[in-house]
């Protein structure tokens, strides 16, 4: 059987190690040098949004904020740049979470590219406020690609999590 | 700490308030973007966590310009060969201009001896290859393969084969980044070559430079060549720097708009030249300071005579 994201399907639980590899992985990804080519997404801010409206109890502000000076550091940004960015867009997930998850993927989409816009909203303004130059409109092309991953980055992240499908006619569940 | 008096059960606790925790965070990295840029002292952290997360940079990087490099040995031949002939043929024409060169330059000291000018110190540099453009879009900045380690330091010039580029604005103990001249942040001071008239040219960003403050009837015509002048002490004298495209004179505040565009290849990646740091000059307030010293140490003299 495919896997499936039905309400009705029962997953195992995450494990740290994962929840830890696929950051790192995200972060990695990041390194890329891509220069001004706005399509990229952030994947840090992607993989870290779904953990927050995932596993809101595990993945929060604090691990955005970590995450964010480290993204600071790696693109030579202003400090705190990425990290206030960071931990208002996974307040927000963390906040929503229940209501997100309630809907199918395409829907759920639709509620995080608000967030990941916001996310980059933020970083703009930090940065005209600090006087530096505007990339342009097609900077936020960035979050509209984001938001078309989240289905395939579901099906991925929650990949481990799928209890193997045998048919037991006894078992409860 | 409940109202019964005693704690809830461990699947109830969640630590602080999701807002208060927010507050925190949010003003945390707050008070960092205020001390980062008001202050800039928090250099110390970005070179720790910079050293750590370096490898993994090293990583992601190296791959991509081993593939750069395989596709220029492999796929180029041709490209190589007809560049060769090309090469041969201006190294020609150089070494012609060379010997010319040579004899102007023999005259040129004599001339200066003869002028007692000091002569042009010739200064060294250290080729650096640009790695990739830095990831933040907010400004125009470069990471080349040289850091601290190699004896890169900040303010340095950064040259290339037609012109400068930019200039050496943080060192980390690998890498070093550069700021283009592109940048809306980054000011050189400059010389229209062919009316010697002294400007300030800042970056325009989208590969542009712009020559501000000069009035609406200043003498630069599109075409002019623009140099470092080296007023600053910090570039050399004479380095190509622009090219003014356009002028225009029809603005509301009284003064030129000049747009200008690189001469050197900016915003193309390659080799570049770290330029060492200019010898300081002798200016005139250090002169003041050693005059006045020396008076204070006459003055000395003559109390202690007394």
């Amino acid at each position: 059987m495919q896997p499936t994201n039905r309400s009705s399907r029962i997953l195992q639980p995450v494990r740290y190690g994962f929840i830890l590899f696929s950051l790192l992985g995200a972060f990695a990804l990041n390194q890329l040098p891509v220069g001004r080519f706005y399509f990229m997404p952030d994947w840090v801010a992607l993989v870290l949004l779904f953990w927050c409206v995932r596993e809101p109890r595990r993945v929060g502000m604090f691990s955005a904020f970590l995450l964010g000076v480290l993204m600071d550091v790696a693109f030579g940004n202003l400090f705190g740049q990425h990290p206030l960015a960071y931990v208002v867009m996974a307040y927000l997930g963390a906040a929503l979470s229940r209501r997100i998850l309630w809907f199918p993927l395409s829907q759920q989409a639709l509620h995080v590219f608000p967030l990941l816009l916001g996310c980059q909203v933020w970083m703009v303004l930090i940065r005209l406020v600090a006087g530096d130059e505007f990339p342009g409109v097609t900077y936020f092309a960035s979050s509209v690609v984001a938001a078309l991953l989240w289905t395939p980055l579901t099906f991925l992240l929650l990949l481990p999590q799928f209890r193997p499908v045998d048919k037991d006619e006894n078992r409860p569940i | 700490m409940s109202l019964a008096g005693h704690e809830p059960p461990p699947f109830f606790r969640r630590g602080p308030a999701p807002l208060v925790k927010l507050f925190v965070l949010v003003s945390l990295s707050l008070t960092m973007l205020v001390v980062d840029h008001r202050f800039r002292t928090l250099s110390f952290v970005r070179q720790v966590v910079g050293v750590a997360i370096a490898p993994l940079q090293l990583a992601i990087a190296e791959p991509l310009v081993w593939l750069d490099r395989s596709y220029a040995n492999f796929g180029a031949l041709t490209d190589a060969q007809q560049q060769n002939v090309a090469l041969r043929a201006q190294l020609k024409e150089v070494q012609s201009r060379q010997l010319r060169l040579q004899s102007l330059e023999t005259e040129n000291d004599r001339l200066r001896t003869l002028m007692q000018l000091k002569t042009r110190l010739a200064t060294q540099g250290k080729v650096a290859e640009i790695l990739y453009a830095a990831r933040d879009v907010f400004d125009r900045r470069v990471v080349i393969d040289k850091g601290a380690a190699q004896g890169i330091d900040e303010g340095q010039p950064v040259v290339d084969e037609r012109g400068l580029i930019g200039q050496v604005t943080r060192v980390l103990p690998l890498f070093s980044e550069v700021r283009l001249i592109t940048d809306k942040d980054q000011a050189v001071p400059v010389q229209v070559e062919r009316s010697g008239l002294h400007a300030v040219l800042f970056g325009a960003g989208a590969s542009e430079l712009e020559i501000r403050f000069l009035a609406a009837n200043t003498d630069v015509q599109p075409g002019d060549v623009v140099s470092t002048s080296g007023l600053d002490g910090v570039f050399l004298p004479g380095l190509p720097v622009a090219r003014v495209k356009r002028v225009e004179r029809e603005s509301a505040d009284g003064f030129a708009r000049i747009v200008c565009d690189p001469i050197a290849g900016v915003e193309n990646h390659g080799q570049v030249l770290v330029l060492d740091k200019r010898a300081p000059a002798p200016t005139l307030s250090s002169d003041s300071a050693t005059s006045s010293s020396d008076k204070k140490s006459d003055d000395k003299k003559s109390a202690g005579g007394r």
